[in-house]
């Protein structure tokens, strides 16, 4: 701690601790006679839930490491702390599923936790260079576990596309970067504040900006740089998947508020209107293009699409509510998803994994426990009340009409009941048509992660009040 | 004065040399050319007080990217000789597109103008005394720490990427193990029998 104090970096502590034990792990694993792959599974477990401690205990104040490239607030310490959860649990799933299917090594939770430290690099960037090594870090990571099952060839496929369509973003946004840099003269992002509250927007600067949105957006799979999503998701391991829909959307779009609200306050009316556009064309694409799918993972990449587009409905409202609904969103989505994946991972007969949507059929009368959980989740995920989804949906069409903009609340409230189709389509088939063959029994943890998401679906409410306090503050630190 | 000296002795030892690299009949004389031609500009690099420039320039291009073409030239069974036949076919094509080029520069040259300002500030040494590299090194390992250590970490990542997705443990390939070779001793390596004359073992 002292040795980080003296280079100006003791808010980073987490992240170092985090690449630490990472970098033990790895040697652990390379060292180690024989199989190392449970041990290091459960210490990259153990380390992901250490430093989420220290995130959560590290004291309430704003501080930042690294002349200021480097920031700590509640809205990092919320995001971190989500980041962290999502990767770990992600870990958990994985852990049979990679046995069973002879793919267990123990590069993975490395890989892993070495992505997580590249999110919470980005979650703390304050400054266009720390924002694009921690995206690079993570980013790279996510390329290599895509591709992790390399005897198949979709996976590889997902691996390739997600790593060239990535490098082009990559590029984009790199170049907005330049261009912002250029136009103002610093990459920090007070200093760029500073700028542009002194001097306003100029066209150089605008371009900049849409290049950093458009890098930002590929992050975030919005529409219309969705391209790769379901691809990825189709082809990439389920538990790899399950990782990809979880923790690096809650970074993303924690980067994603940051970039736009602390060094861009000042030129709001110059990214607003092209969120407003990306968060329609998003709702709107996750809503008609997953009626189509017969794969339960495409399905759920156009629905993580379509939710991409509601939590930036509140992103484009610009306003410190806004924020806090899209904070809130993320809880609700990061959650959900985690229990839906772990339902699909519990989709499993005679010893084979399954993903098609019809597999579910009469889930009811087999696996009453399973059905009802999932169908919770969806229900959710449709955004009926009282359940959690709801609440996300909520308050980020209150933020966008409280900021006149009812067009796109009212876009939304419309794309999320075509959406609703789809969903309750697959209850649907778990309740009322004729039973398939029944599945496996399920592993342990799958099953306790997924009746965590149902009941916290469930019962949000009781607990809403809470979680809406924590992301008050958390965006009210950032502005 | 020595400073002259040594200026036109690198000078006329870069051109010679890259000259010979595009002449010499063998490849392999041509990298070893290019090598010499990349020693002499890093010699020219240090009158000019870029030192930093100059240890890059060997370090890279001399250590990394002409070591890799000598490889290239000695793995490839290039023929260059076949290669350059058709040379003189593709002359008057060649030439008119050097010439074009030629006036072209020549134009830019004619009509530049140097901003006397530029010239003052073109040349800009530190004010505290260190030295370029010393400047440099403060700038990448305690300004900016940070991105050097993160810039670390995805390097890291890109290296385990290739070995998970690359690597494989075949079964059954016989692989050397040094420690066991080394422990080999006559008794064990060497079997002694008398043989018969007029017999086979």
């Amino acid at each position: 701690m002292y040795f980080l104090q003296n280079y100006d970096a003791a808010a980073a502590l987490p992240e170092a601790v985090l690449a630490v034990l990472a970098m033990a792990l790895l040697m652990y694993g390379v060292f180690k006679k024989g199989d190392a792959n449970d041990h290091v599974t459960i210490g990259a477990i153990v380390s992901l839930a250490l430093v989420a401690v220290l995130v959560i205990f590290a004291g309430e104040d704003k501080s930042s490491a690294f002349g200021g490239t480097f920031i700590v607030d509640a809205f990092a310490r919320v995001m971190k702390a989500m980041a962290l959860f999502g990767s770990a649990i992600a870990i958990v799933l994985s852990a049979h599923f990679m046995k069973r299917v002879k793919m267990a090594r123990f590069e993975y939770p490395i890989l892993v936790m070495l992505a997580t430290v590249g999110m919470m690099m980005m979650i703390s960037a304050n400054d266009l260079i720390s924002l694009y090594m921690g995206l690079e870090l993570q980013s790279l990571s996510l390329y290599v576990v895509a591709a992790l099952n390399r005897d198949s060839a979709k996976s590889s496929e997902a691996g390739l596309k997600y790593f060239v369509l990535g490098a082009l973003s990559s590029g984009m946004l790199l170049y907005g970067a330049s261009l912002v840099y250029g136009f103002t003269g610093t990459t920090t992002f007070p200093q760029i504040a500073a700028a542009l509250t002194a001097g306003g927007s100029t066209l150089g600067l605008t371009f900049g900006l849409v290049f950093i949105i458009a890098g930002l957006a590929f992050k975030v799979s919005a529409v219309p740089f969705h391209m790769w999503t379901p691809d990825v998701y189709e082809g990439a391991p389920t538990p790899v998947t399950a990782f990809f829909a979880a923790a690096p959307k809650v970074a993303a779009m924690a980067l994603f508020m940051r970039v736009m609200v602390s060094p861009f306050a000042a030129v709001v009316v110059e990214w607003q209107q092209i969120l407003v556009f990306v968060s329609i064309a998003s709702m709107v694409l996750g809503a008609f293009a997953a009626i189509g799918q017969n794969s339960i993972k495409r399905l759920l990449a156009y629905s993580s699409i379509g939710h991409m587009g509601f939590a930036l409905v509140g992103l484009a409202a610009g306003s410190q509510q806004g924020i806090e609904g899209v904070i809130v969103y993320m809880m609700i989505y990061l959650i959900s998803t985690i229990g839906v994946f772990a339902c699909v991972l519990a989709m499993r007969r005679k010893g084979e994994y399954i993903e098609q949507i019809s597999d579910l059929a009469g889930l009811a009368r087999n696996h009453r426990g399973l059905a009802f959980v999932l169908s919770m989740l969806m229900f959710s995920l449709a955004g009926i009340p009282p359940l959690a989804g709801f609440f996300g949906k909520y308050f980020v069409f209150l933020a966008a009409v409280q900021a006149n903009l009812f067009a796109l609340a009212i876009i939304g409230v419309v794309a999320s009941v075509v959406g609703a189709y789809y969903y309750l389509r697959i209850v649907k088939i778990i309740y009322f048509d004729e039973p398939a063959e029944k599945f496996d029994a399920m592993d342990g943890e799958v099953k306790w992660v997924a009746y965590a998401g149902g009941a916290f679906a469930l019962l949000f409410a009781g607990f809403a009040n809470y979680l809406t306090t924590l992301a008050e503050a958390a965006a009210q630190s950032l502005y | 004065m020595i400073a002259a000296l040594f200026f036109y002795l690198f000078a006329s030892v870069a051109i010679a040399s890259a000259v010979m690299v595009i002449s010499s009949r063998n490849p392999v004389h041509s990298v070893l050319f290019l090598i010499l031609c990349f020693f002499n500009a890093a010699g020219l690099f240090i009158l000019l007080g870029a030192e930093f420039l100059a240890m890059i320039l060997v370090v890279v291009y001399v250590g990394a990217v002409a070591v890799l073409f000598l490889f290239v030239v000695m793995m490839l069974d290039v023929d260059f000789v076949e290669l350059r036949q058709g040379m003189l076919n593709y002359l008057p094509f060649g030439g008119t597109i050097g010439l074009i080029v030629l006036l072209e520069l020549a134009l830019v040259l004619t009509s530049w103008a140097i901003a006397p300002e530029s010239i003052t500030n073109a040349a800009s040494p530190s004010t505290s005394g260190v030295s370029n590299t010393e400047a440099l090194g403060q700038i990448l390992y305690t300004k900016y720490v940070y991105y050097f250590q993160a810039a670390g970490l995805v390097l890291l990542v890109a290296m385990i990427g290739a070995i998970v997705l690359t690597l494989r443990h075949k079964q059954g390939v016989k692989r050397q193990d040094v420690s066991t070779q080394v422990a080999r001793n006559p008794a064990t390596a060497i079997e002694i029998r008398k043989v018969e004359p007029g017999q086979g073992v």
